[in-house]
């Protein structure tokens, strides 16, 4: 362990090679998507490659959900001037999954300005999509002018406070987390005193053994806090998680795919169904990054996650719409 | 077209002649500058440019999105003293600093964007 950046992966059962550097390999060769498995905590990788070597019941699990993110509707400048026609191939990709997901988690930045009519343009793309049962958390796109009023009416039924929520299914249990209110000058995201407190009462009465999947707009994770890419009272929330053997931590916000294990903890986060964002650090800003037309669809995509009951698994998917 | 600018010119004439005798050669163009009474703040790849900008009491400030991207200005004071509505690309937010002082603010979408109107 010692000598390796922070953010590698540190088991690579599979001999792929993806650590943080083949993962951002995985990045340049994003038409073909990248695969992982948790088991008992530890995340092994496959490239797309390889899944035909993978015995079914390690591809498919019995709760199948798919992650979208940052569909922006209502942005309309290169390198992506339809979103929606992007978000309807989104909705393909979905519908012509193997196995059919039972719902769908949408990390936020659903609209690009807050506006009614971006969202209804979602809502009415979305209803194509064979999962029917949508939960969302807001990014800081949906919550502009009204600190999330509009938000929360939509989309915020039982939920509490800012919009923050949890449920079961199958034995995994869910939390979406809101961490793009109130944000301070100079800050990064935040999930804020009350939020935390919930979080911690809402977990105490769970097992141990119980699969853990956290999703949220803004990273949990350090990504570049330069650029705004982490979320600062992160650390509090992941404590309350430390005695869960498998946890999940999905995001959106940096329309990339990008992905850390932790001890018990594996975070990732999905691309954009609107617009790819450049690498931390390789551009002077994170504005949206313009690409050839033709190369889009390959740097959008959607994220299937798996989870295979008695295996401890979860298995994240990575796939382009190209 | 052509009236309206003679009289612009006239007035600016006008304007120049009272200044120059009012307070004399030697502050004219610092006179100048307070009579125009605007600046300008930039938001290009998610930063305000200038970051700080000094300006005399009574100045109007225009920040224009440059950006792809929205943004805001947004007063780190309490209570604000200025919030703008999201701007979206070429939009702009104008506001009248009216007392001196120390304006800290940032865009409340991407918090790491800050700035500072310093009003003499």
């Amino acid at each position: 362990m010692a000598g390796k950046v922070k953010d590698e992966i540190l088991y690579d059962h599979n001999h792929d090679g993806i650590d943080r550097r083949g993962f951002l390999k995985c990045m340049a060769w994003a038409g073909t998507g990248a695969f992982c498995v948790m088991s008992g905590g530890v995340l092994k990788s496959y490239s797309l490659s390889r899944l035909p070597e993978l015995s079914g019941k390690e591809a498919s699990g019995e709760l199948s959900f798919v992650q979208i993110s940052d569909s922006h509707m209502g942005f309309n400048k290169p390198a992506n001037p339809d979103v929606a026609g992007t978000l309807k191939a989104a909705v393909d990709k979905i519908n012509a999954l193997s196995a059919a997901p039972e719902f769908m988690l949408h990390t936020g930045d659903i609209s690009h300005l807050s506006k009614p009519e971006e969202f209804d343009t979602v809502d009415q793309i979305l209803k194509s999509a064979k999962p029917k049962d949508v939960f969302y958390v807001p990014g800081e796109h949906d919550v502009l002018n009204d600190d999330g009023k509009q938000f929360l009416e939509r989309y915020g039924k039982g939920s509490k406070g800012g919009g923050w929520y949890s449920f079961d299914k199958k034995g995994t249990h869910f939390i979406g987390l809101v961490n793009v209110m109130n944000l301070k000058a100079g800050g990064l995201g935040t999930l804020g005193h009350d939020q935390l407190e919930w979080l911690e009462d809402d977990v105490k009465r769970l097992k141990h053994s119980t699969p853990i999947v956290v999703f949220a707009h803004i990273p949990l994770w350090s990504v570049y806090p330069e650029w705004g890419w982490g979320t600062e009272d992160s650390a509090q929330a992941l404590a309350y998680l430390k005695k869960f053997g498998s946890v999940t931590v999905l995001n959106g916000h940096i329309h990339q795919v990008m992905q850390k294990v932790e001890g018990n903890v594996t975070f990732h986060t999905a691309c954009s169904t609107a617009f790819p964002q450049p690498q931390p650090g390789k551009a002077d800003s994170p504005g949206p990054m313009k690409v050839p037309a033709e190369q889009l669809k390959s740097v959008l995509g959607i994220t299937d996650v798996n989870y295979v009951q008695g295996q401890h698994a979860l298995a994240v998917v990575d796939s382009t719409l190209a | 077209m052509r009236r309206s600018v003679s009289i612009a010119v006239l007035v600016a004439a006008v304007v120049i002649g009272i200044g120059t005798i009012a307070t004399g050669q030697n502050h004219f163009l610092a006179r100048a500058q307070e009579k125009a009474a605007t600046a300008e703040v930039k938001i290009d790849n998610f930063s305000f440019g200038p970051e700080v900008l000094t300006v005399a009491a009574g100045t109007t400030v225009t920040w224009t999105n440059r950006d792809d991207i929205p943004h805001t200005v947004v007063s780190t004071d309490d209570p604000k003293s200025f919030k703008s509505k999201v701007l979206d690309t070429d939009e702009k937010f104008t506001f009248t600093f009216s007392k001196a002082g120390t304006y800290p603010y940032f865009c409340s979408i991407h918090p790491k964007m800050t700035g500072k109107v310093v009003v003499k």
